[in-house]
């Protein structure tokens, strides 16, 4: 190991943190795995489904409401100031409800979960693991994976389309606020630009990224809570570690079916 | 030898963490009914010894044997069941912060044996008397308890599912010598009623006089002695004679 010349120690750690990187890439697909496939079989723990989508879902209406509409109430603003600069001012109906349905309705809730559950879950998690409690839950014949992580998984999944939908109708109406309050435009004739230029699969494919990002914002939390080591550090280490990947996640999955659902 | 199966044994058992063994090929069992007490140093493996036998750890080599059978050998359902036998009392108490005490103590009658809530509400309630916590304490959560509360109630819930091997992780760590007291009768008093097989790793070696019939003395990573609980102040063992002394010159190493 000493002998590696001093020239190829950038390669050498580089290649440590490919390694490293490939290992962690599969352990988290392993742990999404079992999560998923304990929940083929009985027993379900419904009650803690129950209490993740209320956590998921319900407690993050007011975030996902909130920044859905200054984002787009701003969309709106600069979609305007482009248009001007060629007349076509008119569109900005059209491309603000295609921006807010494919791409920042799912991906601007899914960052505030990923700020808002994802730490909470790696938190929550990580916390039980020092404290012994997961250990605890398995002594007792429950297993952990089943309690805590299923439940979390799905209700992320469940629950983060139907955020998006909220936020797509939230985000919408920010910008027929600005564009009618501000801009002068004309109330119905917004929504019916809107409405007419709005194709099925805008809103689907949106709401298809919203469910997978849902699936990525609950396993970083749970995966980076789970597997927490070194006490109070340690359970701080793995909430920003489920923040950050989650974010990265998003964006690079954002992309990715972007790029398969446009051929 | 004993002619009697051990009810469990730890078999050459070695387990490392990136660094020197902390087990190195550990040898120990305990016959069933008896109380077996393991003692040693921070740092020398007591807890990992015992979490190896839970199944909370993986060994890297050697096995564990149930009533002389490997556990390795058994299959998942087989060691699902066998996880049913277990019952663990944490240092920490390791109680679940989301729930009441009532439904910390019938978390396993609920969630692993799927018994109605009102029959396992009951079933806590009685479990809980039977640690002298009063039914104005059942609706508290645990950040609301003192210590040895914790440990009361921890102790209600490892005992609840009826095991035939109750683990106690350093039971009276942190607790004042009277709670100490309390809380180690309360282990014999439970160990005793419910006939099963206890093994307990502690420093407290009034704990150990109290509670184990036998004891074992664990360094770097093997057990250096084994004998009756009545023996440990005649050993004739360093090790022991160093530790129970609390003198810093023999053969264990301080660490200051």
């Amino acid at each position: 190991m000493a002998d590696v010349p001093a020239l190829l120690q950038p390669v050498r750690s580089i290649g440590r943190w490919v390694l490293g990187a490939m290992g962690q890439a599969g352990a988290v697909t392993l742990f999404g795995v079992r999560g998923v496939a304990v929940a083929a079989s009985p027993p379900w723990f419904i009650g803690q489904l129950g209490r993740q989508i209320l956590s998921v879902g319900y407690f993050s209406l007011p975030v996902v409401g909130l920044t859905a509409v200054f984002t787009g109430a701003a969309l709106a603003l600069n979609i305007y100031t482009g248009g001007g600069r060629f007349n076509a001012e008119q569109i900005m109906p059209q491309i603000v409800a295609l921006g807010i349905t494919r791409e920042l309705g799912p991906v601007l809730a899914a960052l505030m979960l990923a700020g808002r559950v994802s730490a909470a879950m790696a938190a929550e998690i990580g916390a039980m693991r020092a404290t012994e409690q997961i250990d605890a839950m398995q002594t007792l014949s429950t297993d952990p994976f089943r309690y805590l992580i299923a439940p979390r998984l799905f209700a992320a999944v469940l629950t983060l389309p139907v955020l998006t939908a909220v936020a797509d109708i939230i985000g919408i109406a920010g910008g027929w606020v600005v564009a009618t309050r501000t801009l002068n435009f004309n109330a119905t004739v917004y929504v019916r630009n809107t409405w007419d230029f709005l194709e099925q699969w805008d809103v689907v494919s949106g709401l298809l990224k919203a469910a997978v990002f849902g699936f990525i914002v609950a396993l970083t939390g749970c995966y980076h809570g789970f597997n927490a080591t070194g006490g109070a550090r340690g359970v701080g280490r793995a909430t920003t570690h489920a923040v950050v990947t989650g974010a990265v996640l998003i964006f690079a999955t954002d992309y990715l079916m972007t790029s398969a659902f446009s051929r | 030898m004993s002619a009697v199966t051990p009810r469990l044994e730890w078999r050459g058992v070695r387990k490392t963490f990136g660094g020197p063994p902390v087990l190195a090929g550990f040898d120990l069992s305990v016959d069933p009914g008896r109380s077996l007490v393991i003692i040693g140093g921070s740092g020398q493996g007591k807890s990992v010894a015992v979490k190896v036998a839970a199944g909370l750890i993986e060994p890297d080599a050697g096995e564990i044997l149930m009533d002389g059978r490997p556990v390795q050998d058994l299959t998942d359902r087989e060691r699902r069941k066998l996880a049913r036998r277990f019952g663990m009392l944490f240092q920490g108490s390791a109680l679940f912060d989301s729930l009441s005490v009532w439904e910390n103590v019938a978390f396993r009658l609920i969630n692993a044996d799927r018994l109605p809530r009102k029959t396992a509400r009951e079933r806590a309630l009685a479990a809980l008397e039977r640690v002298r916590i009063g039914r104005q304490f059942t609706e508290l959560y645990p950040s609301e308890l003192s210590g040895g509360m914790k440990k009361r109630v921890g102790l209600a819930r490892a005992v609840i599912g009826d095991p035939d091997i109750i683990f106690f992780d350093e039971p009276t760590s942190g607790l004042d010598p009277i709670t100490s007291r309390a809380i180690n009768s309360l282990i014999s008093e439970q160990v005793k009623g419910l006939g099963c097989t206890a093994v307990t790793i502690t420093h407290d070696l009034a704990s150990a006089r109290r509670i184990g019939d036998e004891v074992a003395m664990l360094h770097g990573g093997v057990v250096v002695w084994r004998g009756p609980a009545s023996d440990l102040d005649r050993s004739g063992n360093p090790y022991v004679n160093q530790f129970v002394r609390g003198e810093l010159e023999g053969p264990i190493k301080s660490l200051v």
